[in-house]
């Protein structure tokens, strides 16, 4: 079996997590679980290695550390808090948060309360969208007058958006 | 309006006539929010912190709820004045901990709060007596609606209203409510509840929220879950178990009443005596002393006049509320006199409890929450 980590060396050590029930494995070969301080199980997080903290290729290549480009926040950062820098940490960082989240709450969409300004947008959007076929419709149909009329409609609701 | 004439009165939520009063202290919901393009307040910088506040406080006093509002920077808070807001629920310990870049705005009848700069830009509560809580969700909900027309807030299309906390993205509610169960702890049930309503994704927690004691038989019952599950089944869902709860509570009272009379009667009594005797008693001790006098006017022990009394000693109690009374800072000791004293004063004209016949429990109003 290959090394979870590194992928090339042959893994030696095994681990088995249980968090919240679920079960967790990772393999590792002899040089990754050190240094990766797996030699001091209760000081190990598998979490945090499956999490992201240990994004694995990050460390072997001394790359830099993820920051959020907005407000500088870093992983390190939400490690230490457990809050987020801005909004834009959720994108920044959603490949890590994802598990977070699924993991924390009943699923990962958010199906409540939209506000209303945000309605207007995707409502515009959907009938933008609408407006669109319609208009490639009527070209196909070469009715140019009903095309015109759309095209019309599809210029007033864009005024409108970026009112 | 500025702090001492908030503390003159009780706010309406401490009145007590809501449904289901007599085991449901209070209704609760909050919403965080947050401003798009700004740095959650925990990240954002000091002048950053300032500039959010310019922006969202002048909107938040233009609410049609807030027209006799109370509205304070923090830093202009005593530690006083931010502890008695804590022990009325109408600020959380972790804003009262705030300075400089962070104000709170509420109601005169203090049933609507509105914390600028705690975890979130915007942590918002509404609070009212009894078991309510959808009509304290659509109260608090026509507030943030108004609030979404003028402040452009961080929304994502899957993710929701983003908080700096992930636990709260999604809806970013919280709902919970207050509710005193002296008879499942005096029969020993009272884990076992906890541990169902947990069982389901609701958390029980003690008199302040996350990580305090449960004294005086009072418990905190409230959502986990904000992502994936809409607003009105999540207060609906903890409705329909706050009733249940309710239920096992009645049940329990009976119970005692028919089969554990002399430990019921004992724990009243003893309430009575120590309340109306004694001359030091710490909050702690106050607390769960007066959750078995309140239990003895629920249960008619004393007359059903006598509730309001008990209902303002928990609240005049706590340390805050007694150091406000007093020009110098009071010590532990100090307090505990000065509060064995008021208690004693105000149950002077308390009838000895009525031990001789028992009698059924008097029926709460009948009335379900408000739909």
């Amino acid at each position: 079996m290959v090394c979870d980590v590194c992928k090339t060396n042959q893994s030696t050590v095994f681990l088995t997590q249980i968090v919240d029930g679920k079960m967790q494995k990772v393999n590792l070969c002899e040089s990754c679980s050190k240094e990766k301080g797996v030699t001091d199980p209760t000081g190990f997080a598998l979490a945090d290695l499956l999490l992201g903290l240990g994004k694995n290729q990050d460390i072997e290549k001394g790359g830099p550390i993820q920051k959020c480009p907005v407000c500088g926040f870093s992983q390190a950062d939400f490690k230490k808090t457990g809050r987020l820098g801005c909004a834009h940490c959720y994108e920044i960082f959603s490949d890590n948060l994802a598990s977070l989240l699924k993991a924390m709450h009943k699923g990962t969409d958010h199906i409540g309360k939209v506000p209303a300004r945000v309605l207007r947008t995707l409502e515009a959007d959907a009938k933008m969208k609408d407006l669109e076929r319609s208009l490639e419709k009527a070209v196909r149909a070469e009715d140019y007058e009903s095309a015109a009329e759309i095209r019309d409609q599809i210029k007033q609701l864009e005024t409108r958006i970026q009112s | 309006m500025k702090i001492p004439e908030i503390l003159s009165n009780a706010g309406e939520w401490a009145g007590g006539e809501g449904p289901y009063h007599q085991i449901v202290i209070s209704s609760r919901v909050r919403l965080a929010r947050n401003l798009k393009n700004h740095s959650f307040p925990g990240w954002a910088k000091k002048a950053e912190r300032l500039q959010i506040l310019d922006e969202i406080k002048p909107v938040v006093e233009d609410l049609p709820e807030m027209g006799d509002a109370f509205s304070e920077y923090l830093q202009d808070l005593s530690a006083l004045e931010k502890q008695v807001l804590v022990e009325r629920h109408l600020i959380s310990r972790e804003h009262a901990a705030k300075g400089a870049g962070s104000a709170v705005v509420m109601n005169r009848k203090q049933t609507l709060s509105i914390m600028i700069n705690e975890e979130d830009h915007l942590r918002m509560q509404a609070l009212r007596c009894g078991l309510q809580l959808k009509s304290t969700f659509k109260m608090l909900d026509k507030v943030d609606s108004a609030l979404d027309g003028k402040l452009d807030f961080a929304f994502h299309p899957s993710l929701g209203y983003l908080t700096a906390c992930p636990t709260n993205v999604g809806t970013g509610m919280r709902a919970s409510a207050m509710v005193h169960l002296p008879a499942l702890v005096l029969s020993e049930q009272i884990n076992q509840v906890i541990q169902a309503v947990n069982k389901i994704g609701l958390a029980v927690r003690g008199l302040h929220g996350e990580g305090t004691e449960a004294m005086g038989n009072l418990f905190q019952v409230s959502n986990q879950i904000t992502l994936g599950e809409k607003e009105e089944e999540i207060v609906g869902r903890l409705n329909k178990v706050i009733e249940q709860v309710i239920e096992h509570e009645q049940n329990a009272r009976q119970m005692l009443l028919q089969k554990k009379l002399s430990t019921l009667r004992d724990q009243i009594g003893r309430g009575y005596g120590i309340l109306t005797h004694g001359y030091s008693i710490t909050s702690k001790e106050a607390l769960n002393l007066l959750s078995f006098m309140k239990l003895g006017v629920d249960l008619s022990f004393f007359p059903e006049a006598c509730g309001a009394a008990v209902d303002e000693l928990f609240i005049e109690t706590q340390p805050a509320h007694l150091q406000k009374g007093s020009q110098q800072k009071l010590a532990a000791e100090e307090r505990d006199s000065l509060r064995a004293g008021i208690i004693r004063d105000k149950l002077k004209s308390f009838p000895k409890p009525d031990i001789t016949t028992p009698k059924p429990e008097r029926n709460g109003p009948k009335e379900r929450d408000d739909e």
